[in-house]
């Protein structure tokens, strides 16, 4: 049973592919099937949300698909809730 | 082992249809009247009311005629009633459309009245319907289907999961000469580097880069904020995606991991030749759908997340999740649940395959859940004010 996904063996975030609550102990898989993750969930991640997989501080790059997919705006622990709040475009 | 095969209508210009609509086609805003009652009075036709086709110029007008012929000019059109307030332009929409040698006839309504105009336009519509409902679906191969692909109110799952399953098909399709095309300009910011270097050629990489920094400077000059709520939307964010790079990766799997786009087709442009296309279109659903039916896509391809509801007209809507959430909340606005994806108890190939097969049955007839419920939306792309 998995409750996360990763999409490259280079990302920093997961995607939750069930509700996680918080303290949940959840496994991750790559999508190549190549690594494995486990780690604490300290938020409630719901299903489709991202999950940091590592430390990430302010002006960081989250990379996901392993790309940039913003930079990071607020400090994030490993296993919290990666979103609007701590992650912003660096577009627009 | 050949591609699938399935019974379409050939139209007189060797195009392969999957419907047989007869359309009541205003000119403009002011002929809804008119164009709506003959679809009341021939109720086996269907009338396509829309917003606009006065006082337009310059590229917005070449793009709106584009759209409105386009759509007559469709495979899945078998004939089509012009009914415009005047004469000059409702003839130029005739003439554009009978290029194809499918019936055609035009109504002005100026100098005869609504009345009168309704009264003839009816007459005619009644004789294409029995002429049309006399037309034979005959044996066409896979690769005479034109199809369009885009997505909407996308999540984090449409790139894990309802995406790559209509990847897997279009490069599948690229692979046996079929025609598809993408579109989503803006949307694809984040990701553009990666979509350029999927040009077949540095020409077409450039043409394609030249395209997406034109929008992109529309956006530069009209945003009063970063974009966020709008692109990503509400409904991106709700179901966790945050920024629109991240929308734009997970986009972009639609596309296959290897199929090469030809060329870059201009909105509602038609294609010269077989293969991947890009349209420079809106992202937003009922815009660029019209104008993928205009370029005369007869099937399209919608992996959603968070469940957009979008249909149109004359193009048949195959909608695909892989949210298990909104298969179950929405299952009556989705043709295909791809959610096993996430759980590991379905492979993306063999997610294509049902997608394939479902293509198929769409195009043999089958009614998408958006014919069923009959979303018809019919929305034109305005470029700028009209004079």
């Amino acid at each position: 049973m998995r409750q996360f996904l990763v999409h490259d063996v280079r990302d920093n975030v997961g995607v939750a592919v069930v509700d996680i609550s918080a303290g949940q102990n959840a496994a991750g898989v790559s999508l190549d099937g190549a690594a494995e993750f486990k780690l604490a969930a300290r938020q409630e991640i719901p299903l489709g949300h991202k999950i940091a997989l590592k430390d990430l501080k302010v002006g960081d790059t989250a990379v996901k698909y392993g790309e940039s997919i913003g930079r990071v705006v607020a400090d994030i622990a490993a296993g919290e809730h990666v979103h609007v709040h701590n992650l912003k475009t660096k577009r627009w | 082992m050949g591609t699938p095969r399935f019974q379409g209508y050939r139209r007189e210009n060797g195009a392969v249809g999957i419907r047989n609509h007869v359309v009541i086609l205003p000119v403009d805003d002011i002929s809804n009247a008119a164009a709506e009652a003959v679809g009341k009075v021939i109720p086996a036709t269907l009338a396509l009311p829309h917003a606009y086709g006065r006082l337009q110029f310059g590229e917005d007008l070449e793009l709106f005629f584009r759209t409105l012929i386009g759509t007559g000019a469709n495979p899945n059109v078998a004939a089509v009633v012009v009914i415009g307030i005047e004469p000059g332009w409702t003839e130029r929409v005739v003439q554009g459309i009978a290029k194809t040698g499918k019936p055609v006839a035009g109504f002005a309504i100026e100098r005869h009245g609504d009345l009168q105009t309704i009264a003839t336009a009816a007459r005619k519509a009644l004789e294409y319907v029995q002429w049309a409902s006399e037309r034979q679906r005959e044996e066409c191969a896979f690769e005479e289907l034109y199809v369009s692909v885009k997505c909407g109110e996308s999540d984090t799952t449409t790139g894990l999961a309802s995406c790559p399953t209509v990847g897997a098909v279009i490069d599948g399709l690229v692979d046996t000469n079929g025609k598809a095309s993408f579109g989503e300009t803006t949307e694809l910011t984040g990701a553009e580097h990666i979509v350029a270097k999927r040009a077949a050629t540095p020409a077409v990489a450039e043409e394609f880069m030249r395209v997406w920094n034109d929008y992109s400077r529309t956006i530069a000059e009209n945003k009063t904020n970063d974009l966020s709520e709008s692109q990503p939307t509400k409904g991106n964010i709700r179901g966790g995606l945050t920024t629109i790079e991240e929308k734009a990766l997970g986009n972009i799997e639609k596309i296959g991991k290897r199929a090469k786009f030809v060329g870059v087709l201009k909105p509602a442009e038609v294609p010269s030749s077989q293969g991947l296309w890009f349209m420079d279109t809106s992202s937003a659903a009922a815009e660029a759908l019209t104008l993928w039916a205009a370029s005369g896509a007869v099937v399209h391809l919608f992996p959603t997340g968070q469940g957009n509801v979008i249909g149109n007209p004359i193009l048949p809507v195959i909608k695909i999740s892989g949210n298990p959430q909104t298969c179950a909340t929405m299952s009556e606005h989705i043709d295909l649940n791809v959610s096993e994806i996430l759980s590991g108890e379905l492979t993306v190939a063999q997610a294509g395959e049902r997608l394939i097969d479902l293509i198929v049955r769409t195009a043999n007839g089958r009614l998408t859940v958006a014919e069923g419920l009959g979303h018809r939306e019919f929305v034109f792309t305005k470029l700028y004010r009209s004079a």
